[in-house]
């Protein structure tokens, strides 16, 4: 406990920068992968190669990987910005990747018939997708996006190793002072356990909430 | 084989095309599935197209309104090309409305949100003055007691005749019907004919792909019967069934007027 009380405001500093990377990061992927998954099955060529492109990159390069092309490749083109946000570009691409092959196979879920029956009504594709499918889609994808989700927060521990401020990386100043490494790791997973069960709470909630609604 | 030319010289004189299919050629991989089709639909005009399973019938049905695409040839709605995507396709397809085998309602919406999605989201309808249309179509299909339902909670036939008050909404040039009774249950068969055959009084034009002879002889201005992916016939009803030129049609008909 003394371990915990001492560096309070080591540990509340860490805290707050994986709740900020995962919740700026959280949102961007969201956003991201729904667009991509929208491109993914879109009848437009060109926007299906690059969804199907955006994809098999981000899914199958390691994330560290990514973090380095991200924080030393942007700044050779003159892109030089926070490391914050390098980190959340970084993890809400990577992200974004597993969202939208989750949204797809929940797109997938739907009928096709309902598709068919909306722009027989002449809606346009973004309607259908915005109105038809992607409501009934969702309430399959609930689960996996929580998973993505939870995975989200805990990746956000690598951004450490690229002076952003996060839980992972306390244990160095914490260990420096000469604190027992085994409870100053223990603290910190009870920091991410607190992250990652109020999200998969929330997505509890989320799915009894879809549940009923039909 | 194909009975070409098209009925329109055969028509009256009032006749005016209002779906016309040139030349149309499509393919399954190696299955010629729709051959050279040409059909012309006057406005008005109630057409019924039948023929043995895999003939190409829904395929040609739906390729109206190019929910299949099609290789060659061209389709016109009111003279108009049917574009190949987007926004022009969009707007063509608004105008022709289509019923399909497995209804399609949206499962995520009431009966009444079924009709005015696409009147609020196509034609730009507010919603008050699209509900109110809605729930005069209802009334007319006898469902105006079901609009906070959701489709699950409907029959088969409840659910048709929803789809059809949906296709309605658009105020279409035209009716596609896909099978619209080959999913129901014996007893539904007629509540649904029933609102198909007060639209064809009613002068609406339609494109009905169906086994319902009864319908075809009541209903019809023409009969296209299909086989293998040609048109055979393109005739009246009463000379269709009563004396039908090809081999394969008699053929047909024996089978499924025996009994």
């Amino acid at each position: 406990m003394k371990t915990l009380t001492d560096n309070w405001s080591t540990y509340w500093d860490g805290f707050l920068g994986t709740l900020a990377l995962f919740a700026v990061s959280a949102v961007l992927s969201l956003v991201l992968g729904v667009l991509i998954a929208g491109f993914r099955v879109s009848p437009v060529r060109p926007l299906r190669v690059f969804g199907t492109a955006w994809v098999t990159l981000l899914r199958n390069t390691p994330l560290t990987l990514l973090f380095f092309i991200v924080v030393l490749g942007l700044p050779r083109f003159d892109i030089t910005l926070p490391f914050f946000t390098f980190a959340v570009a970084a993890l809400g691409c990577y992200t974004s990747a597993f969202v939208c092959e989750s949204m797809r196979s929940g797109i997938n879920t739907v009928p096709a018939g309902q598709g068919e029956a909306a722009r027989s009504l002449g809606m346009s594709f973004g309607q259908t997708m915005s109105v038809v499918v992607l409501p009934q889609a969702y309430r399959s994808v609930v689960a996996p996006i929580g998973s993505v989700m939870i995975a989200l927060a805990k990746n956000t521990a690598i951004a450490g190793s690229f002076s952003v401020t996060e839980l992972l990386g306390t244990y160095r100043t914490i260990n420096e002072l000469g604190y027992s490494i085994i409870w100053t790791f223990v603290w910190i997973a009870v920091g991410y356990l607190i992250i990652t069960l109020a999200i998969s709470a929330v997505f509890n909630l989320l799915e009894r909430r879809v549940a009923v609604s039909r | 084989m194909t009975s070409a030319p098209g009925p329109a010289q055969a028509g009256p004189a009032a006749f005016t095309p209002l779906i016309e299919v040139r030349g149309v050629n499509k393919h399954f991989g190696d299955l010629h599935v729709l051959q050279d089709i040409e059909l012309t639909v006057g406005r008005g005009e109630v057409v019924v197209v039948i023929g043995p399973s895999g003939s190409g019938k829904s395929t040609l049905c739906r390729a109206i309104n190019r929910l299949e695409p099609i290789e060659d040839g061209t389709i016109l709605i009111d003279g108009e090309p049917l574009p190949e995507e987007g926004k022009g396709l969009a707007r063509l397809r608004a105008e022709v409305g289509m019923v399909f085998q497995s209804f399609n309602l949206f499962a995520h919406k009431t009966v009444l949100q079924n009709v005015s999605l696409a009147q609020i989201k196509v034609r730009g309808r507010p919603r008050a003055e699209a509900d109110t249309k809605s729930r005069a179509l209802l009334e007319r299909v006898g469902l105006a007691a079901q609009a906070d339902k959701y489709p699950a909670q409907l029959s088969g036939g409840q659910q048709q005749r929803v789809a059809i008050a949906r296709a309605l909404a658009m105020d279409p040039k035209a009716l596609l019907f896909d099978e619209p009774t080959s999913a129901l249950d014996p007893e539904m068969i007629n509540e649904v004919l029933d609102v198909m055959r007060q639209l064809a009084r009613e002068g609406m034009t339609m494109v009905v792909v169906t086994h319902e002879m009864g319908f075809a002889r009541a209903s019809a201005n023409r009969v296209v019967f299909m086989a293998d992916g040609r048109i055979v016939e393109d005739r009246a009803p009463e000379d269709f069934f009563s004396a039908p030129e090809s081999e394969r049609a008699r053929d047909f008909l024996s089978k499924i007027l025996k009994h």
